[in-house]
């Protein structure tokens, strides 16, 4: 074990665990970030995204060696950002248990496409499962988003 | 603004102030010291705090049972707080939980009064202060007010003499009229939480020097370890101990991943049992031979066979049902600390009597020494009601000694569930020369759920033996086989197969007489007024024989569960063999709404749980182990797959129904005879697949 180095939500974090030990639980088991969620452990359910260096990233198959020297955001680092205020806003969540996911793949699409089309949604947010079915929810609060940064842009 | 951590004692003694509880049922007798149910606290600095006696896993509980307390209490919404107390039979009866769609049920008329007898005890506070008369007081908005001088006095200023003041012998609860909490879309309590990673869910509790494990379970059903060897499982970085439970081998680390690679490898020999050899092919047969015989009657009226034998045409049919997951994003998780005079089980769970119970068998203490603290469920839909993943976490934390958080893998969860019960049933059905049903008969084969009364599961027969079509010959028939595969109560229960069956099985009717489908059902259901009244607004709503865009088809179903009655139309499309939901219409009534907002997100919700299990969900059995592992083979609908869903909700006088199960066993029969007008051929057979309709 050697110590590695990231930044995590702007600052600087150092951990000193098993180099394949994965992103997810470095975060929720030695950090105590929970907010990043567990979901399937393959990738397959988008529970566990995380930004790294901007890109939405399933952090339960990235290995901590990965993000060394890179930058690491979480839900515990949007701070009051557009797409949490669309979730709040459209009532979105029901269990809530995906929506960390879901807000953190929908904030790497609206950075990347400001005015998504519903194909643009689809394309990018059907790697998120919901079992409570707040799809509908989620695809309105997207569009809200995006609305608010226009309505930001413009002033 | 939900605040969960802090026990009910600690926090009466650190707060003081005013804390009620409130008799249930509606008439409590004398002793009714085990019927109290609600809790409402007011802080001095006005906070109120409403002690939710239920749990909740995405359907609202929270902020719909915190409307009715704060109807009554006229308090300021924005100063509420929420919190969920331990386990308290004397205060919230035995049963404490969420299951059956019954909380606003059950709360409806008890957490009304507990609101109404804060608001009276405060005004008698005040009364006494101002030493004028009751009479002269009113609450409002979190204040009492002085109606002769306009003086106000704060509930958190009151709280304390309130708290001494006898509890009223009975209060008169407001007319829907006067309501203005109940009946609007008030936002959810539990949102800011759960956008910003702040909402504890189970899996998230840490507890003081916590490990961490997970648990190897035999893969065959109603197998034990034979033997294991531990070596290599602790040389894995981080592994601490292995030990042995009553149902496997569990690895216990400093961190979850640690214990899971300590899992991978662990060497474990198992006595795979009796169930060694299943497979869908064996239980699907055991099924079909059990249906070739007479079952318990389930319910008889007039004389089936007879009319059968004499109706001018006969049409039979078999319908099948597979086992299902019930695959909560949050995996199964229990974190306990068991020490010799007390316990402590942290766990999102909709049963937290049950809950208790395991504990208390399992460590040998007193039940008042065990303290369960109720967590937000990422998801339950009945998985959370058994209690199995509570009992694994005590026996490792009684065998180790120290806090730990056992936490399942989603193929944990999907190989170790306790299914949605795989089911078959025979119909046949007569029609006189006109094309009514004059006979009806249904013969089921599902494994038991757990109450059997002279030989039928209330709960494998339900959606069928409830049929609520006018058909003056009707006999059904249960058989409870035994295939050895657990299984427990999966989002609307028996109606999440059944009523599948039967809406199909009727529209197989509707099609053999020539009516139209939605005629068909409105003129048999004449006795069923609620269900029957739902038909022509979801007809309206979804544009039901008026003309459809090129390739687009509809189909509908109802169904009469947990209390409420819903029609759903839905339109589909085929194309090159691809199935393709655009639009579900669900009119529902489901009484008196407290929260038209949360009703509309529970109707899409359940709709979109049936519509995943209509289109994919197959678990299948081989060697007696479940096939699927994660959701690349047990998977999911996608956000490009949903449909769009409109909700219309029929405005009832009638006391609540319930709504988190309502609309789930509808959609796959409304959707499966969008398939048939479109094909002319019927889905007897769960998950729907194109290529194989006959």
């Amino acid at each position: 074990m050697a110590a590695i180095k990231f930044t995590l939500n702007g600052k600087p974090q150092s951990v000193d665990v098993v180099q394949e030990m994965p992103l997810l639980w470095v975060l929720r088991d030695t950090l105590g970030l929970t907010g990043t969620k567990f979901g399937c452990g393959m990738a397959l359910c988008g529970a566990c995204t995380v930004h790294i260096d901007g890109k939405a990233t399933r952090s339960c198959v990235t290995p901590i060696s990965a993000v060394a020297g890179k930058k690491v955001g979480t839900i515990e680092g949007l701070n009051h950002h557009p797409v949490q205020q669309a979730w709040i806003d459209e009532e979105v969540p029901q269990c809530g248990y995906c929506q960390s996911g879901q807000i953190m793949t929908a904030v790497a699409l609206l950075a990347r496409t400001p005015h998504p089309t519903d194909a643009d949604i689809d394309e990018v947010m059907q790697g998120n499962i919901c079992r409570c079915g707040t799809y509908q929810a989620i695809r309105r609060a997207i569009h809200v988003a995006a609305g608010a940064d226009k309505a930001g842009a413009a002033e | 603004m939900i605040a969960q951590k802090v026990d009910r004692r600690s926090f009466l003694a650190a707060t003081g102030g005013l804390l009620l509880g409130f008799c249930l049922p509606e008439r409590g007798r004398a002793d009714t010291a085990s019927k109290l149910n609600g809790f409402v606290h007011i802080a001095p600095d006005d906070t109120v705090t409403f002690f939710i006696h239920k749990a909740e896993m995405g359907q609202g509980t929270v902020t719909s049972l915190s409307m009715l307390l704060a109807e009554e209490l006229e308090c300021d919404w924005k100063k509420i707080r929420t919190e969920f107390p331990g386990v308290d039979p004397a205060s919230y009866g035995p049963m404490q939980g969420v299951f059956g769609s019954a909380s606003i049920r059950s709360s409806w008329q008890p957490l009304r009064k507990a609101g109404a007898s804060a608001r009276e005890m405060l005004i008698a506070a005040a009364a006494q202060k101002w030493g004028v008369d009751q009479s002269q007081c009113r609450a409002e908005n979190g204040f009492v007010v002085n109606t002769s001088s306009n003086a106000r006095l704060s509930y958190g200023s009151l709280a304390d003499a309130a708290s001494k003041v006898p509890v009223p012998a009975s209060v008169t609860l407001k007319d829907p009229t006067q309501f203005r909490v109940i009946g609007t879309s008030a936002k959810r309590l539990d949102t800011p939480d759960k956008v910003n990673g702040k909402a504890e869910f189970g899996i998230d509790v840490r507890v003081p020097g916590m490990v961490y494990g997970v648990v190897a379970r035999c893969p065959v059903f109603g197998g034990r370890v034979a033997s294991f060897d531990a070596a290599k499982a602790k040389a894995v970085p981080g592994v601490k101990q292995v030990v042995q439970i009553s149902n496997g081998v569990a690895v216990v680390a400093d961190n979850t991943w640690s214990a899971m690679e300590g899992r991978r490898a662990l060497q474990v020999q198992w006595d795979e049992g009796p169930n060694a050899h299943a497979t869908n092919a064996s239980i699907r047969k055991m099924f079909a031979d059990l249906c070739e015989t007479p079952g318990a009657v389930a319910r008889k009226q007039g004389d089936a066979e007879g009319a059968l034998a004499g109706a001018a045409r006969k049409i039979e049919a078999v319908y099948e049902a597979p086992y299902l997951a019930h695959a909560p994003m949050e995996p199964l998780n229990c974190t306990a600390h068991v020490r010799p005079d007390g316990c402590d089980v942290w766990a999102s769970t909709q049963f937290q009597s049950a809950a208790r119970d395991t504990a208390v068998k399992i460590t040998g203490l007193p039940p008042d020494k065990v303290q369960i603290h109720t967590l937000f469920m990422g998801g339950g839909f009945g998985r959370r009601g058994g209690s199995d993943y509570v009992g694994e976490a005590v026996e490792v934390a009684k065998a180790i000694g120290v806090p730990v958080k056992v936490t399942w893998s989603r193929e944990d969860d999907l190989q170790h569930d306790t299914y949605r019960p795989a089911s078959y049933t025979r119909f046949a059905a007569g029609l006189d020369g006109d094309g009514w049903p004059v006979a009806f008969t249904a013969r089921i084969a599902c494994p038991a759920f757990g109450f059997m009364n002279n030989g039928v599961d209330f709960a494998g027969v339900e959606g069928i033996a409830d049929l609520a079509y006018a058909v003056p010959n009707l006999q059904v028939e249960y058989h409870a086989p035994k295939a050895g595969i657990p299984v427990n109560y999966w989002r609307s229960v028996g109606y999440s197969q059944n009523t599948f069956f039967a809406e199909s099985f009727i529209d197989e009717l509707a099609a053999a007489s020539r009516k139209d489908p939605v005629e068909f059902r409105r003129h048999l259901l004449a006795k069923s007024p609620r269900l029957q009244a739902v038909l022509p607004l979801v007809a309206e709503k979804a544009g039901w024989g008026k003309p459809l865009p090129d390739g687009r088809y509809r189909g509908v179903a109802v169904a009469n569960n947990i209390g409420s009655f819903n029609a759903q139309v839905a339109e589909i499309s085929i194309d090159r063999g691809k199935l393709r939901v655009h639009r579900v219409v669900c009119a529902v009534d489901c009484g008196y709404v407290v929260n038209p907002a949360i009703v509309e997100q529970q109707i899409q919700s359940g709709i979109v749980f049936g519509l995943t299990a209509a289109l994919k969900g197959d678990i299948t059995i081989d060697r007696g182990r479940v096939t699927q592992g994660n959701f690349d083979k047990y998977t999911m609908l996608r956000i490009q797959e949903m449909p769009v869903v409109e909700v219309h909700i029929v405005p009832s006088p009638n006391a609540p129904g319930g709504i988190g199960e309502a609309s789930t066993p509808g959609i796959a029969p409304a959707v499966a005879n969008a398939i048939f007008a479109a094909t002319g051929k019927r889905v007897r057979s769960l998950p729907i697949r194109l290529n194989q309709l006959a």
